[in-house]
């Protein structure tokens, strides 16, 4: 069976810092793959690269068997992938059933406006927005916010997700809402990328998880074992609250 | 047809009657001009909407479609014989390749950069025609009055203008409506908001500022060519004059930009505006000054313009204008 998406050696660099460097995973279908590592670790540039914001210098990228290193982000988001921000990005002036017809229109399924408008009532009810279809994006909470970066990007109706800290910023139990429903995201047979710092989380999410650290790829595995790495230990001494957090999680 | 069925539809229709209507009554000349540069005024800002409003690009150049088009429109007529329809058409066709061709590279720019290119495009392509000899270089076309013959002589063609004028305005305005409501629409609004999100999540940015920019050469294009046509007379510092552009910017800000009817109501006013200005004894040769001052005070104080006001105040008006 062919991966879902292929990595293969790829690297980017922003004038003297290397942020990415031969990088190389597979992500395979319908599971959810953790990308964890220090601040700096090239995490969010990753995740740039592949959807198309920045062009890598070398190596590729296989999404579906298709080659789209290099290619813009609406080609890419057209392909079937679809993805988060760390930071925000909503549409503010436009409402929440507005944003995501957006993605819904323009994403895998390009829907035409009025099937678009269904899908994208649906995306917005799934993670809990149905009471704020009309609500002006920007009038949000934070949590309303990542909440709806999650329905604009399912309403696309992706093949592969790419989640950047959905649970950043969020309480304890918004935490929990939003855990469940990324779990059910995947029951929806949709595969998961994440990024996540919160390592209570991503290591119960997560059926395997890939480690960076200065732009290289440190270990791959199942949680339990890339916990009890000693060189991802090592990485995350540099902080070591996250470290002790680092083994919790899985012990 | 769902058109048919919002009142935007029957207000739209109504102004075109009124437009078309109250002039005729006693063969009111004076109205009748009056409103021709009110309905002119209607196209350029409606049109400059579309990029201003709907995808947040500011194009301060937007009168080198009107000018063109009279250009090409004049010259179809006087150098090659061509009837006005046909003149008038391929004049709005030939602008609109030309600002797909210059589209495609400057909407590469953003914000501020943009705006001054689009000065840039203005200014060069009036450098351009000033040294064209066969537009007559800087002292412009003359048309002979013997082609309004085919119209019924002088005085009938300047009725069939005006007319011609007043549909090209209502379909700016129908134009405006029709892209707000479509998928196309859709994805400028996004575009408008967050050119990079929109990007990420499927809107092919490129391709839909271009044809946005393109879209919203056509009708002024036409709209040049009748309005030159009915002078008899184009020359470079008329077609390409930057005030115009400034003003069509400061009536969609009055109206309120982004919405179909702001550009309307804002281009009544500040025509009805303008014309006390200049026959004040005080204000005659501060218009400009005027105008300036009251982009300023929208700007800062009711940046949705009129529209963004009403809509502030009776919210339910949402569903009765666009």
């Amino acid at each position: 069976m062919t991966a879902l998406l292929a990595i293969e050696n790829l690297s980017k660099r922003f004038g003297g810092l290397a942020a990415v460097q031969k990088l190389s995973f597979t992500v395979e279908e319908h599971e959810i793959l953790g990308l964890i590592g220090p601040n700096g670790a090239g995490k969010s540039t990753l995740f740039n690269l592949i959807n198309g914001v920045f062009a890598p210098d070398t190596g590729s990228i296989i999404f579906r068997g298709a080659g789209i290193t290099g290619a813009l982000p609406f080609n890419v988001a057209r392909a079937g992938l679809a993805r988060t921000h760390q930071i925000v990005q909503p549409l503010g002036a436009m409402s929440v059933l507005e944003n995501c017809t957006v993605g819904a229109c323009f994403g895998r399924e390009n829907l035409p406006l009025t099937q678009a408008r269904q899908a994208a009532a649906e995306a917005a009810s799934f993670v809990g927005l149905g009471e704020r279809l009309d609500s002006p994006a920007s009038e949000l909470t934070i949590a309303g916010k990542k909440r709806l970066e999650l329905a604009r990007a399912l309403a696309a109706q992706p093949t592969l997700l790419l989640l950047d800290e959905v649970l950043a910023g969020l309480n304890s139990t918004e935490v929990e809402r939003m855990i469940d429903v990324i779990r059910r995201i995947r029951e929806r047979g949709i595969t998961i990328l994440m990024i996540e710092h919160l390592m209570q989380a991503i290591m119960s999410l997560s059926d395997r998880i890939v480690v960076l650290n200065s732009g290289q790829k440190l270990a791959e595995g199942p949680p339990a074992v890339v916990a009890n790495d000693p060189a991802v230990i090592e990485a995350y001494l540099g902080d070591p609250q996250l470290a002790a957090e680092f083994r919790g999680a899985v012990a | 047809m769902i058109l048919l069925r919002r009142p935007f539809f029957w207000i739209v229709a109504a102004i075109i009657v009124m437009f078309v209507v109250a002039p005729s009554i006693g063969n009111n000349v004076q109205m009748r001009e009056d409103l021709l540069l009110a309905a002119v005024y209607i196209v350029l800002a409606s049109n400059l909407n579309l990029m201003l409003g709907y995808t947040g690009y500011v194009n301060f150049g937007s009168i080198v479609f009107f000018g063109l088009g009279g250009y090409f429109c004049v010259y179809f007529m006087s150098a090659l014989g061509w009837g006005l329809a046909p003149a008038a058409l391929v004049a709005g066709v030939a602008v609109s390749a030309f600002a797909l061709f210059f589209g495609l590279g400057i909407l590469r720019l953003r914000g501020a950069y943009f705006a001054l290119a689009t000065i840039g495009v203005n200014e060069a392509v009036q450098a351009f025609v000033t040294n064209f000899e066969p537009w007559g270089g800087g002292t412009g076309i003359y048309l002979s009055t013997e082609l309004f013959q085919p119209l019924g002589g002088p005085a009938r063609a300047l009725w069939i203008i005006y007319y011609i004028l007043v549909g090209v305005m209502g379909l700016s305005l129908y134009l405006s409506y029709f892209i707000k409501t479509s998928k196309f629409g859709l994805g400028l609004l996004a575009i408008g908001q967050n050119e990079d999100a929109a990007a990420v999540l499927g809107v092919p940015t490129p391709r839909y500022k271009a044809l946005v920019y393109c879209v919203s050469a056509f009708l002024p294009a036409i709209a040049g060519g009748l309005y030159f046509f009915k002078g008899a007379f184009i020359q470079p510092i008329d077609a390409f004059d930057l005030q115009f552009s400034t003003e069509a910017i400061v009536i969609a800000m009055l109206g309120g930009q982004g919405t179909v009817m702001g550009p309307a109501l804002g281009a009544f006013i500040y025509e009805q505006l303008r014309g006390w200005l200049l026959t004040s004894d005080t204000f005659a040769n501060f218009q400009l000054v005027i105008a300036g001052a009251l982009l300023l005070v929208i700007v800062i104080f009711a940046p949705g313009g009129l529209m963004g006001w009403l809509y502030g105040r009776w919210p339910r008006l949402k569903k009765v204008l666009e």
